[in-house]
Order: C-alpha cells, then structure tokens, then sequence
C-alpha cells in the first residue's frame, strides 16, 4: 500500500495531477447545476407576490433583470 | 430525400428550439454525468492501480491518464465551437450561441487541467514545468482564445453584437487547433509526439492504452452531460421572460 502510493518516488507528482484533474472534473460537473438553481430561484423571486411590500414600495422586479442579484 | 436526411433535417430544426432541448435533455445529461463518471473512476483505478510502470518514466507517466483526456478534449471543445460559430453566422440560430456560452468556461477549465498536469509531469520528467516550446505555448494561446471568448461576450453590452462577436473570434481561432496537433511533429519539442495516429499501430502496449481508452470516452462522455447541463442553464437565463419558462419555475 505504501509502495503503491510512493509511485516510485513519484507519488508528489502523480497523486496532485490527479487530485486537481478530479477537482476540475467535479468543479465543472456541479457548475452548472449551481447556474440553473441560481436563475430558477432568481425568477421565482422575481414571479413570487412581492414580500416586501409591507416594507416598502419597491416596485416587482423582472424576472431576467436580476431581483436578487 | 432520404429518410435519414429528413430526420436530420427536422432535429436540426428542433435543436434551434431552446423549450424543445430543455424538454429532452435531462435523461441525456444524467445518463452522460453517469456513464461517464463512472467510465473516469474505472479507467483512473485502471492507470493508478493496475497498468505496469514505464520504463523509462517510472510512474510519474501514470499522468498520462489524466493529462491526454483534458489535453485532446480541450481541443475538441474548441472545435465544437467554432462550429457552433459558423452555424450562428449562417443561420442565426440562437442555441449555437447559448452552446458557446456553455461550453467555452468548460474548455477553459480543461485547458488549464492540460496545462497544469503538464506543467506537474514536466518537473520529474524535463526536468522543468515550464518551457516556451510550440506544444506549451499553442496550449496557452488556446487558454487565452477560451477567456477572449468569456470576456468578449461581458465586454459587448448588446446580446446580439456580443453573439456575433463571439462567433467570429471562435471560427478565426480555430487556426490554433492544427498547430497545437502538428506542434510535436513541425517542431524540435521537448513534448514527446503523439502514440496514437489514426491508420497506423499505436507505439503504446494494449496494457498501458486500455485505461487511457476507458479515460478518454468516459471524459468524452462526462463533458457532453456537462456541456448540455450547462446548455440548459443557460437557456433558462436567456429565456427568463418566456411563458413556458415561468411555467417550469412555478411548478417545480
């Protein structure tokens, strides 16, 4: 097990190849489920019956043009 | 015409039709994120694990596993693009310019893993991470053409000019793309050439090919899902005023 993870003296250079490839992998994988959450949240925001009216008089923002952002 | 004619003629125009791809792609991008994964996990295993040691390398060549996949999908990303460029300057087809805006912060990412994987191969292998030989520095070049493409598209205020601006640099930077392929071969490099040429026996052994082979389709395959998931983002983030979109917002 040692031996193997040594990687012949090399274990530095392939075990962090590897873990930034797996980071890149799951960073590119997740980012775009993030996006799509991040505009459906962002345009029922912007649909939603305004709950800052009591506060407020802002006006409803639309959706598109960022209510949250 | 041919019935395959006609339905590549009707999925084409389907394809331009963002509710129509939103609608059918989720089993696709799960399936492709699942397949794909799962192809990675088993050919990374494969190359860390099982595949004999390099003699001339020792095991700093199991990089090799990680580094060729990025490396060629990078490439093969900006292909697509540019594609998806000259589809959007024929026939203004909206999707070829939202498929860019989703796949360019991919090939970014990729180019950097190519980059960076290199860069930590070369340090045992060279004896240097870095060095200004054609190889290197047409893969920088493409990391820069992937962040013009994201930068451009901020930097034009107008959605349409930005499309089109956007579409034009991807088709002129395609150039790149053969020099970084023929760089080994044109150049004195300290890259090593390519083991593998269509039409000829590869100089690799099965045994050490087999886990690239698994590597290469499952990073094939996982970034196709990606680039659709990201596609749909996308749509949902250009499409926000449209009915069908409020709908699918409200009823989830």
């Amino acid at each position: 097990m040692m031996e193997w993870l040594a990687m012949g003296g090399h274990g530095v250079y392939v075990w962090s190849a590897y873990a930034l490839s797996a980071a890149a992998l799951v960073g590119m994988g997740v980012w775009p489920w993030l996006a799509l959450r991040r505009a459906r949240r962002r345009i029922a925001a912007a649909l939603a019956p305004n709950q800052s009216v009591a506060s407020g008089d802002r006006k409803r923002p639309e959706p598109g043009q960022g209510g949250v952002a | 015409m041919g019935k395959a004619t006609e339905w590549f003629r009707r999925t084409f125009h389907r394809m331009g039709s963002p509710r129509w791809f939103f609608a059918g792609s989720r089993g696709w991008m799960l399936g492709l994120y699942l397949v794909g994964g799962t192809l990675i996990a088993i050919g990374s295993a494969w190359g860390l694990g099982f595949a004999p040691t390099d003699r001339l390398q020792g095991d700093s060549y199991r990089i090799l596993y990680v580094h060729v996949p990025a490396a060629h999908l990078a490439e093969a990303v900006y292909v697509a693009i540019a594609i998806a460029g000259a589809v959007h300057l024929v026939w203004r087809m909206k999707m070829a310019d939202l498929a860019i805006a989703a796949a360019a912060p991919v090939g970014m990412t990729l180019t950097a893993a190519a980059l960076a994987t290199g860069y930590i191969w070369g340090i045992p292998t060279w004896g240097t991470g870095w060095v200004w030989d054609a190889r290197t520095t047409s893969m920088l070049v493409l990391l820069f053409l992937y962040f013009g493409l994201i930068a451009l598209r901020q930097a034009v205020p107008r959605a349409d000019r930005a499309a089109l601006a956007v579409s034009v640099l991807a088709i002129v930077g395609v150039v790149n793309i053969p020099i970084i392929k023929y760089s080994v071969d044109w150049f004195t490099t300290l890259h090593q050439p390519a083991s593998i040429r269509i039409g000829e026996r590869p100089s690799i052994d099965p045994s050490m090919l087999w886990p690239l082979a698994v590597n290469a389709l499952g990073y094939y395959l996982f970034l196709v899902g990606v680039v659709i998931a990201a596609l749909r983002a996308k749509i949902i983030e250009r499409e926000a005023k449209a009915d069908w979109v409020r709908t699918w917002v409200q009823t989830r």
